[in-house]
């Protein structure tokens, strides 16, 4: 009777944060919270944690493509690129085309996508490992993200636009911040509730017994690659509208970044395990932690030696709770 | 025989895995330049013994005597150096390095602190010399023929002065001209002094080559015979020989009606060819064959798991040829694959999850699924199928019985019409062994159609009303329940 009672808390427990073995970065980042309040006197205050907000939007998005990736146990090396791509598709349409934005943003939603396509393709249908297929669409995208303005940056996008990133609409997100909190709430519905996302949990744990389950890997494997990279576009949209304006330089080396967030937050790199909850976790954790060490006017070199060290840790503590 | 003394001596020799013992107490004495037959169905403990002579394997109890000393290998290393070299089925040669490097691997010769080329060389020359093979050792291992391949192996073990080689299928792979050369190798071998034990199915060449044969039947030596010229069938029959009666369930009678039909199916790799039968509502058809026979290959294939290059499946007469999984299962042929934990469940997901997998369209409502729906389709389902667990509880945590009650359970909620159990008791212990069989009788009864590959040749006989035996990827007959038994089908499968 009591054991009964008691495994019906176990898995209420297990049930209410949900977050699929983010539990301890969660921890993480709670004790990380409380050492920079007290810590700091800037901190804890509102305005700063709007701060925070927008300081992760560009982070955010490419991290739940990357999570679904992951997820899949695979690995996708081109965000960056595919991001400052869709960047100077956006800004060669709107400003030196004359396109306008209404038009030129899908498009270069459309132009990420096409990326991960063909990642997508090459990895399912021509057998290419995944780290080969996006390590060659990282150089090609972003070859091509240089040929459109011969390396060059591009300004003059409508005033409005980069109004989307400052303007606090109810005095509380800008625009930029509602687009990453939508697609957090989109992405973990998606994988939580969706059948699609159910899937990607078979194909990660062992493809074959998904397959051989009546999956369809292949086809669910291409929509996650595009998925991801339509993100990275998306991602793009938002640095464009912060910066209000693009290079092709932007976001080299992001999806280290991206894949740093997913993997703070939890999920495996072998695939299976983890989920958007921990990647939102994991990315704020990266936000804090840049935020608070600027606060306490540590080096932005140092500040790489600490996040490093970050991944180090939950990456560990993970492993050694689970051989436990 | 003889009143010299042999280089290996076993005794009492037992090896245990947790509970299961697979050898009881073996004795075998190897004398040099005679090649002793190790013959047994599969599970017999021949790789066992094998892999303890060998150092693979570290035995439970027993001694061995080696050049008599005491041997005792910690380490398949420990063994080579005492002079006892082990061919495996599966060529481990790598590819891309050159024949003298394969040779030599983790031991080259050095001077200088660097790896002497030359000498290399020149050993690895005479080394192929010695086999009567004229190949240069500096080519590279990848193209060569297998039997070639598998000559470079020998001429391995003998650049090493293996004083014993353990041979283990050395001719699965090989063609009959091959065959031949190999086996003039060993006649050769023999001369020199070398004792060889020889592990194969082909029972034919058995005749050929060996000087002694001793079979293994569950672990035990059964039989020893003192010369190679045994009639075949007698050798069967002490291979199959007469075990403890296990518990099958009364088959239920087949009706008339022809559910599947199977014609002129080959594979595109050739595992399988030109293989045709039909199989009734409510009939278990069994497959047997040795291993490589292309069971595992013509069933994956049934159930659109692998390719097909010719030939038809036909579903009530409707030709329902599959090109995936997804094909076969939507048509209701379902797959309950060879290796439970590789291709059966994902471990580390929840039995709910694995469930769910098989039938997340049927769960989910416009595509939404819930955990707590999750939950209470595979409640049921653990339930109706008898599995023993809790929906949370990892697969990985369940005994390996239980798991392939949570793979069938996945499938039987879908109610299929063709199932397809590919060794459907393997490394389940015996008690956990007939609530299997059970289930597979239960659902013929309801008029399912179930076919059952195993190696286990009283498993097919005990739970099949026909047998379709294979060899070689070819169809070696279709026996009947009244005709079937050990001899008959072992006869067929090693032709």
């Amino acid at each position: 009777m009591r054991a009964a009672v008691q495994e019906k808390q176990g898995t209420a427990v297990r049930q209410l944060p949900s977050l699929r073995g983010a539990t301890g970065p969660l921890i993480g980042l709670i004790v990380l919270c409380l050492f920079l309040t007290f810590a700091t006197d800037k901190f804890l205050s509102l305005r700063n944690f709007l701060n925070v907000l927008d300081q992760i939007t560009v982070l955010g998005v490419m991290a739940v493509g990357m999570t679904f990736v992951i997820l899949i146990g695979g690995i996708d090396l081109a965000v960056g690129s595919v991001m400052a791509l869709a960047m100077m598709v956006l800004g060669y349409l709107n400003v030196v085309a004359g396109v306008p934005m209404g038009l030129a943003i899908p498009l270069a939603l459309a132009a990420a996508s096409l990326n991960g396509l063909i990642a997508g393709l090459l990895i399912t249908r021509f057998n290419v490992p995944a780290f080969i297929a996006t390590l060659a669409m990282m150089s090609i995208s972003r070859g091509v993200a240089n040929m459109i303005t011969d390396g060059q940056q591009i300004i003059g996008f409508p005033a409005w636009f980069n109004m989307m990133a400052i303007v606090r609409f109810g005095g509380f997100v800008t625009l930029t911040v509602a687009v990453m909190i939508a697609v957090f709430i989109l992405g973990l519905l998606y994988q939580r509730y969706r059948h699609g996302g159910r899937v990607l949990y078979a194909i990660g744990g062992n493809a074959e017994v998904a397959r051989l389950a009546g999956i369809n890997v292949q086809r669910a494997t291409v929509l996650v690659y595009v998925v991801c990279s339509f993100l990275a576009g998306l991602s793009g949209m938002v640095l464009a509208a912060r910066l209000d304006s693009v290079q092709p330089s932007s976001g080299v080396s992001y999806e280290l970044d991206a894949i740093a967030a997913v993997v703070i937050g939890g999920t495996s790199l072998s695939g299976g395990t983890g989920g958007i909850g921990g990647t939102i976790i994991g990315v704020l954790i990266i936000g804090v932690l840049r935020n608070g060490l600027n606060l306490l006017s540590v080096s932005p070199f140092m500040q790489q030696v600490i996040i490093g060290a970050v991944i180090v840790l939950a990456v560990t503590a993970e492993t050694y709770r689970k051989r436990k | 025989m003889t009143t010299r003394s042999p280089i290996l001596s076993l005794r009492r020799i037992q090896k245990s895995y947790g509970p299961i013992k697979v050898l009881h107490g073996v004795d075998l004495d190897i004398y040099p330049g005679e090649v002793v037959a190790l013959l047994g169905e599969n599970g017999a403990g021949k790789s066992t013994l094998s892999n303890i002579i060998s150092g693979t394997v570290q035995p439970s109890a027993g001694e061995m005597t080696w050049l008599g000393r005491t041997y005792a290998p910690a380490d398949p290393r420990a063994a080579m150096d005492e002079g006892v070299g082990m061919i495996h089925q599966e060529l481990k040669l790598l590819p891309k390095l050159s024949i003298a490097e394969n040779v030599f691997v983790g031991r080259y010769p050095m001077k200088a602190g660097r790896i002497d080329r030359k000498a290399m060389e020149d050993r690895a020359r005479s080394g192929l010399h010695r086999l009567g093979l004229d190949i240069s050792p500096d080519r590279l291992v990848e193209g060569l023929s297998t039997g070639k391949q598998q000559l470079i192996e020998i001429a391995k073990a003998l650049t090493l002065n293996a004083r014993l080689l353990i041979l283990d299928e050395p001719t699965a792979a090989l063609g009959g001209e091959e065959s031949q050369l190999l086996f003039q190798q060993i006649e050769w071998l023999k001369s020199e002094g070398v004792g060889i034990i020889y592990i194969s199915h082909r029972l034919e060449e058995i005749r050929q080559i060996a000087d002694r044969i001793v079979v293994m039947r569950d672990g035990a030596k059964v039989q020893e015979f003192e010369s190679g010229d045994v009639p075949i069938r007698t050798i069967v029959e002490a291979m199959v020989g007469r075990s403890l009666e296990r518990m099958f369930p009364a088959l239920p009678v087949p009706t008339d009606q022809v559910t599947l039909e199977v014609r002129n199916l080959s594979s595109p790799s050739n595992a399988f060819r030109d293989i045709s039968f039909s199989v009734r509502r409510g009939e278990v058809f069994g497959i047997a064959g040795l291993m490589g026979a292309g069971r595992t290959e013509l069933v994956r294939a049934i159930s659109g798991a692998d390719p097909i290059s010719g030939g038809e499946v036909l579903l009530h007469g409707r030709s329902v040829t599959p090109r995936s999984p997804i094909d076969a299962i939507r048509n209701g042929i379902v797959l309950v694959p060879e290796d439970r934990k590789l291709q059966g469940v994902v471990l580390d997901h929840s039995i709910a999850e694995n469930i769910a997998y098989a039938n997340l369209r049927e769960i989910s409502r416009g595509g939404w699924v819930s955990s707590r729906r999750i939950q209470l389709f595979a409640e049921d389902c653990i339930k109706k199928f008898g599995v023993k667990g809790r929906g949370g509880q990892n697969a990985g945590e369940l005994s390996g019985g239980n798991q392939q009650k949570v793979v069938l359970a996945k499938w039987l909620a879908r109610k299929p019409q063709v199932v397809v159990l590919d060794e459907p008791t393997r490394g389940i212990d015996v008690g956990a062994r007939s609530s299997i069989y059970d289930l597979i009788i239960d659902l013929a009864r309801e008029g399912v159609t179930v076919i059952v590959v195993s190696s286990d040749l009283e498993e097919v006989l005990g739970v099949s009303s026909r047998i379709l035996v294979m060899a070689q990827g070819r169809q070696a007959g279709i026996l009947n329940r009244e005709d079937a038994n050990d001899v008959s089908v072992m006869e067929l499968a090693t032709i």
